[in-house]
This record gives structure tokens, C-alpha cells and sequence, in this order.
């Protein structure tokens, strides 16, 4: 019991922005607006907002490698590949009945992280770091595009399921529910957007209580320096492969979610743009915290989307743009950048009042 | 007892022999100095004692066990720990998350919180202690990394350079604490330049010059060695 308490403790900490009860109150009312919001709104918008969050997983899982581990990962794209065809590999054999859509999402999860703890277990038990670190992950990334992208022959099957080259793999179900009138279907609507919802809020705090907690620590020590984190008796290699794996798992729920937001998954979600989002969107809102990594994300996807009612190659050109700016201007991230400024101003605040 | 023992200890970067067959025994309970002009190979020998290097040759004990081949955080769970010559400070992390850091596997709770506080006001870092390590003065970094070094209450404690960069007052200060350290029972070895240091807490000298032991003794002998005063003129000439 005590433990369990002294979990919640971790809620809070110096690895994580917000604190103290105006932050939990903040948190409460937007969480409560997120719940309340389908109720003002259509099917069809609230389904469009589920895209945004499923991308929040893969962005969560750079900041985690990138900005707590220090490690930047181009192959997060890779897990979210994986994980996605896992799902539609298995439940287009296996079908959705008695809750086994759940069984797959689970199990495509587990394969994005195995693959991670087989590629990260070479990697930094051979001491591959920086920027080699950077290079071995968007091969990988590439490879798995290029493999896919060539499976457009009917050859190319497992079980009942297609791979289907260029084309991407279409139609496996969505994920579904089990109930006693009929199953429920989560079609990309307000029944998958709680779910997701659900999904994120307890991530974002788990991921919060992990950061904040002795591993944590330990994560952040060797993003400064590791050879010190080492020298105070630390494995840096487990701890680097351990948040490799999350981050893979992360990267696969997102893939999944997708998989299953729009039934259909394409080799290009592993290209080279693919690859290269997520890292300006973390980048843009600042990667070394979490909570700055979802609003930058939100923000930057939804100006994307905008953007791209103009036309897809300006709102890419608008993206690079916004990257160079944010390395200019505020190279720890814009949306980091502005809630610093402002806890600053109403800490001035309160110390001139008092 | 000996608590550390290089037997034979080689190594070479490229042509360079920069330690060369070094034989060096530590007695348990001891402070001993390591001192020799720069380039000596003082730094390398710290180097090889954690496994950051491995030697060419030769073999490496530490309380009688074969260490030659372990792996560095290994070598700190045994009981070794450092304080580099450059500080390594987590530079982007406050100066209480530091200690926090070199402390959470030995403490947990409110004993953890105690210690941290402890230290703080032992390494005169209190006020300092919401800081980003890397916004101290050179001085407070090497009393900070200084502070990690013995947090993990370590058998032996290394100590590159401790003083480099202080007062002649604090210089006194950290060979206080180091003789309180000893006499609670840590064995030091401390590579440094400043000789009233040396003086002050030294029980043995050793004098590295171009990688190989060239002299060992009191301060006293070491000081009056003619040889010894021989190399560091030459260096001065050179
Ligand atoms: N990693 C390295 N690669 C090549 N040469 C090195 C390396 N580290 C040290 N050296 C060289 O080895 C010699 C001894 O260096 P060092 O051990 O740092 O000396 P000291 O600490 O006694 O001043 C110097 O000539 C230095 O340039
Ligand atoms: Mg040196």
C-alpha cells in the first residue's frame, strides 16, 4: 500500500513540468473537456480527432529516447510498421471474435518490442551511440519500407492476410468488444476515441511516474553524460535497451492505433517523411518533456492538417520551416520555450506581490 | 592488506608507451598521492583501474580479486569510485538531483533525503542545491563531483585533481575531508599537482614520469629525491 502511494508521489518531479494543485486542476479540466467533447460535436470530427491522438504515442515514445534518453532514433517509424502489419496480419487470419482484436493489439505491441530488444541489444551492447546510433535505426527503418514496398505479389502472404507491396494491407477489423447484445465495433468514432483517450491519459501518467522515479534518473543522467552515469555503478547499456523497448512499444501502440483507425496500413508509414514527422513534432514542442511533447504535437498535426487543405507540399515545406525556426529560436522547443517563459513570469509575479 | 595491486600494467596508444610494466600496490586504510609531471600517464593509470582502458598487459587486483577484465560499473559496485580530472557533473540537472542520483541505489525514503541534505551542507552547496550543476563556479563542480564520489561510500576513492581551480583555503578544506574520510576507513589514491596538498594529507608518494614508477617513498623522500626535482626542472625547461 505504501508503495503503491509512493507511486503516485512519482506523479510529480524534476523530470516532469507541472506540479503542485493549479497544475492537477488544469489537468482535471482539460481532461474533463476531452470527455465532454463528443457531446458537442459529430462522429465524424470527434474520428478525426482519434487520428491526432494516435500519433501522440509515437511522438511520446521519441521524446522518451530522444529527449529523457538523449539517444535520437529513427526507428520508431520501424516499430509503428511492425506493430501495424502485426495487427493486420493476425486478426485478418484470426478474426475478432471473442475479444481477440485486443489479443492482437497486445500481441503486435510485443512484437515492435521484441524487435527493439533484439536491435537495441546489438546496438548499445556494441556501443553504438550518437550519431551511428541515428544512421543503424533509419537503415533499419528504410529496409523495412523497401522489403514491404516489394511484396505486391500474391506470393507475398502469411495465412489468409496480403501484404500487397505499395498498395498497403486494407480491411483487417477493428478493434472490437465482446458484449452480450453483439459485439461492439470500434469504427473510427466516439466509442474508439474513449478508448484511445483512456489509453493516452493512463500512458502520459505512467510515463510520468517512470520518468520521475529512480530509473528515470538514471535515463536523464546518461542523456548528460554517460560515462559519469556509468561511473557511479551504473549497466547504462540495460537501461538504454529497457527504454529502447518502451519506446518501441510506444511507437507499436501508435502503429496499431492507426491500423485500426483507418483499417489500412501502407509501407510509405515507414518512409523516409514518415520517419521525420514525429521527430519535428517532438522537436517543436520539446522533447525532454512530456507534457510539452503532446501539446506541441497536437498543435503542429493540426496546423499540418490545415495546411494541407492548401495543398500536402506546402504544409511539408511549412514543416521544415517551423523545425529551423524552432533550432534557431527556441532549440528545446517552442511550446517548452513559452511555458518556461511563463512560469517565469508569474513566479516574478508572486515574489513581487509577496 | 592490499586493497589494490597492479601487477605488470602495460599500455600503448599507437606508438605511445604510455604506462609502461607499472607496478603499484595500495595498502588498505592508506592515502596515497600520485603525482609526476603532465603527460606522465597519471590520468590512463586512473583509466585502467576502472576499466574505462584496458591494459595491454598485466593484471589488475582489487581486495583480491581479479578485476582486469570487468566491466567499469562493475568495478564501482565493488567498491571503487572517481572523481575525474575534467568534473562530469550532470550539467542540465540541479545539484540535489546529482547527488540524487549518485545516492538512489544505496538509499531510499527519508534516509535518502537526509543524506542528500547531509552532503549539501558538507559540501557547502545548500544554497546552491536548486542549481543546474553546469551553472557552478569550476570550483563547486569539483566539490559536487567530489560529493558523488564518496556518496557511493566507496573502499577506494580516486581523486584526479581534486584541488585543481581552488583557494588555497578550500584546497585546505577538501585535504581535511579527505583525511576525515580516511580515518572512517576509505582508502585514497589522488593524482595532484599541489604540493602543500600532498604534504598535508599524503602517507605515501608515488612518482609517475613517462609512464613508468620512478619513485616511491615519504613526502619527505620525495621531496629530498634530486631525481625527482631533476624531471620536473626538465619539464619546466622544455
Ligand atoms: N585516449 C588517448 N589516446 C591517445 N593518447 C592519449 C589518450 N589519453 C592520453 N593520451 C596520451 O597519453 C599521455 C598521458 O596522458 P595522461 O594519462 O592524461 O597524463 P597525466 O594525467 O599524467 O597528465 C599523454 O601524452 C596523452 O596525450
Ligand atoms: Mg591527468
Amino acid at each position: 500500500m505504501a508503495g503503491f502511494l509512493s507511486l503516485f508521489r512519482r506523479l510529480e518531479g524534476p523530470q516532469t513540468l507541472g506540479r503542485g494543485p493549479a497544475f492537477w486542476a488544469l489537468f482535471a479540466l482539460v481532461l474533463a473537456g476531452a470527455l465532454a467533447y463528443p457531446l458537442f460535436s459529430d462522429g465524424y470530427t470527434v474520428g478525426n480527432t482519434v487520428y491526432f491522438f494516435v500519433w501522440v504515442f509515437i511522438a511520446l515514445s521519441l521524446s522518451l529516447i530522444w529527449g529523457y534518453g538523449g539517444s535520437l532514433s529513427f526507428g520508431q517509424t520501424a516499430f509503428f510498421g511492425i506493430a501495424g502489419y502485426g495487427y493486420g496480419i493476425l486478426t485478418i487470419n484470426f478474426g475478432a471474435a471473442y475479444g481477440f482484436t485486443w489479443i492482437a493489439l497486445l500481441l503486435a505491441v510485443g512484437m515492435a518490442a521484441l524487435v527493439a530488444a533484439l536491435l537495441g541489444y546489438f546496438m548499445f551492447f556494441g556501443r553504438i551511440a550518437g550519431v551511428f546510433l541515428g544512421i543503424v535505426t533509419l537503415a533499419v527503418t528504410l529496409m523495412l519500407e523497401r522489403f514491404m514496398a516489394q511484396t505486391a505479389g500474391p506470393e507475398w502472404r502469411i495465412g489468409a492476410a496480403r501484404l500487397n507491396g505499395f498498395n498497403g494491407m486494407s480491411a483487417m477489423p477493428p478493434l472490437t468488444i465482446p458484449w452480450f447484445g453483439g459485439p461492439i465495433v470500434l469504427f473510427a468514432d466516439v466509442g474508439l476515441y474513449y478508448v484511445v483517450l483512456a489509453m493516452l491519459v493512463l500512458v502520459y501518467l505512467g510515463l510520468r511516474i517512470l520518468m520521475n522515479s529512480a530509473f528515470g534518473n538514471v535515463i536523464v543522467a546518461i542523456r548528460e553524460n554517460p560515462e559519469r552515469a556509468e561511473m557511479l555503478g551504473y549497466d547504462i547499456r540495460k537501461y538504454q535497451l529497457i527504454t529502447f523497448v518502451i519506446g518501441a512499444a510506444l511507437a507499436g501502440l501508435s502503429g496499431v492505433l492507426y491500423t485500426v483507425w483507418g483499417q489500412y496500413i501502407t509501407p510509405s508509414s515507414m518512409g523516409m517523411t514518415a520517419a521525420s514527422l514525429p521527430l519535428i513534432w517532438v522537436a517543436v514542442g520539446g522533447r525532454s518533456d512530456l507534457t510539452a511533447t503532446i501539446i506541441g504535437t497536437l498543435a503542429v498535426l493540426s496546423g499540418f492538417q490545415a495546411l494541407t487543405i492548401y495543398g500536402s507540399q506546402y504544409a511539408l515545406v511549412f514543416m521544415g520551416v517551423l523545425l529551423v525556426l524552432t533550432v534557431l529560436i527556441a532549440p528545446n522547443g517552442l511550446v517548452l520555450g513559452v511555458i518556461n517563459w511563463i512560469t517565469k513570469l508569474v513566479t516574478r509575479r508572486k515574489s513581487e506581490a509577496a | 592488506m592490499a586493497l589494490l595491486q597492479l601487477r605488470d600494467v602495460n599500455k600503448h596508444f599507437g606508438g605511445l608507451h604510455v604506462t609502461n610494466s607499472v607496478n603499484l600496490v595500495l595498502e588498505q586504510g592508506e592515502i596515497h598521492c600520485l603525482i609526476g609531471p603532465n603527460g606522465a600517464g597519471k590520468s590512463t593509470l586512473f583509466r585502467l583501474i576502472l576499466g574505462e582502458h584496458h591494459p595491454g598487459s598485466g593484471q589488475i587486483y582489487f581486495a583480491g580479486e581479479d578485476i582486469t577484465t570487468l566491466k567499469s560499473f562493475a568495478r564501482i559496485r565493488r567498491g571503487l569510485s572517481v572523481k575525474f580530472q575534467v568534473p562530469g557533473v550532470f550539467k542540465g540537472l540541479s545539484v540535489r538531483q546529482n547527488l540524487e542520483i549518485a545516492l538512489q541505489s544505496r538509499l531510499h525514503g527519508a534516509a535518502l533525503d537526509q543524506e542528500i541534505e547531509r552532503l549539501l551542507a558538507f559540501l557547502n552547496l545548500e544554497a546552491e542545491q536548486a542549481q543546474l550543476a553546469g551553472n557552478l563556479s569550476h570550483g563547486q563542480k569539483q566539490w559536487l563531483e567530489i560529493g558523488m564520489a564518496i556518496a557511493l561510500k566507496p573502499r577506494l576513492l580516486l581523486l584526479d585533481e581534486p584541488t585543481a581551480g581552488m583557494s588555497p583555503e578550500e584546497t585546505h578544506m577538501t585535504g581535511e575531508m579527505v583525511r576525515r574520510l580516511n580515518a572512517a576507513g576509505m582508502t585514497v589514491l589522488a593524482i595532484e599537482h599541489d604540493m602543500a596538498f600532498v604534504r598535508q594529507v599524503a602517507q605515501r608518494v608515488t612518482v609517475l614520469h613517462l609512464g613508468q614508477v620512478f619513485a616511491q617513498g615519504s613526502i619527505d623522500e620525495i621531496v629530498a629525491d634530486e631525481r625527482v626535482a631533476a624531471i620536473y626542472l626538465g619539464q619546466a625547461h622544455a
